[in-house]
């Protein structure tokens, strides 16, 4: 279980989080919905200590992520980037078996290439796409790719950085199916960003909104319709007017 | 009144600023170089680092101290003409070179190659948070691409400087024997005699501190990136000013420490 308490963080004068309060029950997958620049990226990024909250504590499993081994810490973890920040210089199937190459979960090279040729046959991809650079790749190609290496070394815990932006919407249909698919097989915990409903849907089992730094609504995707919240009537009707301020 | 308090107070904080920054780098620049002794080690991102920042940059390096050797026999030769002390070539590009102009010049061109293409290469994976996925991915980013590259640095260029001294003599003997009259044994053998041991000695010192200092700089830059395009240009552009200045004025006090007394 993850949980988030009354999590604050600034940047400057720009106050992102002020006081999110959430809680992400094992085995389940959370969507975290809300605008631009309402901190959703900041709030994942704080659970894997790439930014250190002002204030406020987030607990995995009743543990501190600030305390113990952080090496063991991380490898619980799996994370899919919104742009995939896959590395270049690397060829695919290094990409995908990256933490099986080094550190405390390493295996032999042969083993890691057969793990990563697995892992990128069940995201849709040939094993030809192994030796090519992620340079060589579609935007769609390079998604499955990212979903493969935060699946390689089977972590309890994955998160979903915008998993369909900039894909048509096929391949963002493939992709939600391929995400809710894995989850479900593996027994994941998944926390999913994304300002697209259509994932949501295919995706969640429970909506957060977050907007203004804290949660305004939270509950089963199914009462997601009809909260009687305006917030998330507003966002996910697409709606101009409402309580959230659209500049135009 | 008003006028000078602000004036001073903007004075004051420029000040501060520049110390914060160099506190930063100095940070920085320990933690990089106790990365290098600490496992886990990544030995195939040091040798790709020796490769690009020793290998590939011998052929600049190498033209450089070419053209440089030969164009300070000429200017030796002609300014030497004014006081009847022509004679002085091989002694002049000897020393020149190995003191001064051999490991600078490496030092400006490992600054132009390799700390623009570190600072731009690093930055660039910080805005396509490729940073980011090393770190979720349980690996150093200091780990992984500083301590590589800065022990490349610092290993390979007091070899490119000792090889471009080589190649800076080469050029002035060519220039001295084929156009200027020289003698070839002779210029070989005043080079030999006059050079002494510490010339050499603080040559491949300077050059393991530049090359510290070009490595240190690309990494620590593109580490600090700003967002987008523009934060990579700026990056990799101060990057290399930093690194040219401290080059210059390290071998100000480098020259200092060897030769002042």
């Amino acid at each position: 279980m993850i949980r988030f308490e009354d999590v604050h963080k600034a940047f400057g004068s720009n106050q992102v989080l002020r006081g999110l309060t959430l809680e992400v029950p094992k085995g389940t997958s959370m969507v975290i919905i809300g605008g631009s620049g309402t901190g959703k990226s900041v709030a994942i990024k704080c659970v894997l200590g790439l930014i250190t909250p002002d204030s406020g504590r987030i607990l995995v499993d009743g543990e501190d992520t600030t305390h113990g081994d952080r090496d063991a810490f991380l490898a619980r973890f799996g994370m899919l980037f919104q742009g995939g920040a896959l590395f270049d210089s690397l060829p695919v199937w290094q990409n995908v078996a990256f933490r099986l190459l080094r550190g405390a979960l390493k295996r032999p090279v042969a083993e890691a290439r057969e793990i990563a040729i697995e892992k990128l046959r069940r995201v849709g991809l040939k094993p030809e796409v192994a030796d090519l650079f992620p340079a060589e790749l579609s935007g769609g190609m390079q998604k499955r790719v990212g979903l493969a290496r935060a699946i390689a070394a089977e972590p309890e815990i994955i998160f979903f950085d915008e998993p369909t932006t900039g894909l048509d919407p096929i391949m963002a249909g493939v992709i939600n199916e391929l995400i809710r698919e894995i989850v479900v097989e593996m027994g994941a915990t998944a926390m999913t960003i994304t300002h697209d409903m259509t994932s949501v849907r295919a995706i969640a089992d429970n909506v957060a909104m977050l907007h203004d730094g804290v949660i305004k609504w939270t509950g089963p995707v199914a009462d997601m319709d009809n909260s009687g919240d305006p917030y998330l009537d507003q966002f996910i009707h697409g709606r101009a007017e409402g309580p959230i301020e659209a500049v135009r | 009144m008003t006028g000078v308090l602000s004036l001073l107070a903007r004075l004051g904080r420029t000040v501060l600023a520049a110390l914060s920054s160099v506190g930063r780098v100095a940070l920085y620049a320990f933690s990089a170089i106790s990365h290098i002794f600490r496992p886990p080690y990544y030995p195939r991102e040091l040798l790709q680092a020796l490769l690009n920042i020793g290998w590939l940059s011998l052929p600049v390096v190498g033209l450089t101290a070419l053209f440089t050797g030969g164009a300070l026999a000429l200017q030796i030769y002609s300014g030497g003409a004014r006081f009847n002390a022509e004679a002085v070539v091989p002694q002049i590009v000897a020393i020149g070179m190995v003191r001064e102009l051999g490991p600078v010049m490496a030092g400006l061109m490992i600054a132009a190659r390799v700390t623009s293409s570190i600072a731009a290469e690093i930055a660039t994976m910080k805005v396509t948070e490729q940073i980011d996925a090393l770190v979720t991915l349980s690996t150093h980013p200091m780990k992984y691409l500083t301590a590589p590259r800065l022990l490349a640095g610092l290993i390979t260029v007091p070899v490119l400087v000792g090889v471009g001294d080589v190649i800076g003599i080469a050029g002035g003997y060519f220039v001295a024997t084929e156009n200027l009259g020289f003698n070839a044994a002779a210029y070989l053998k005043n080079t030999v005699d006059f050079l002494e041991g510490l010339d050499v000695v603080s040559s491949l010192v300077k050059g393991c501190v530049f090359g510290g200092i070009a490595t240190l700089m690309g990494c620590y830059y593109g580490m600090h990136s700003g967002r987008g395009a523009q934060g990579v240009g700026a990056a990799t552009k101060t990057s290399v000013e930093v690194a040219a200045v401290l080059i210059l004025a390290a071998n100000f006090l480098l020259t200092g420490v060897f030769f002042s007394a």
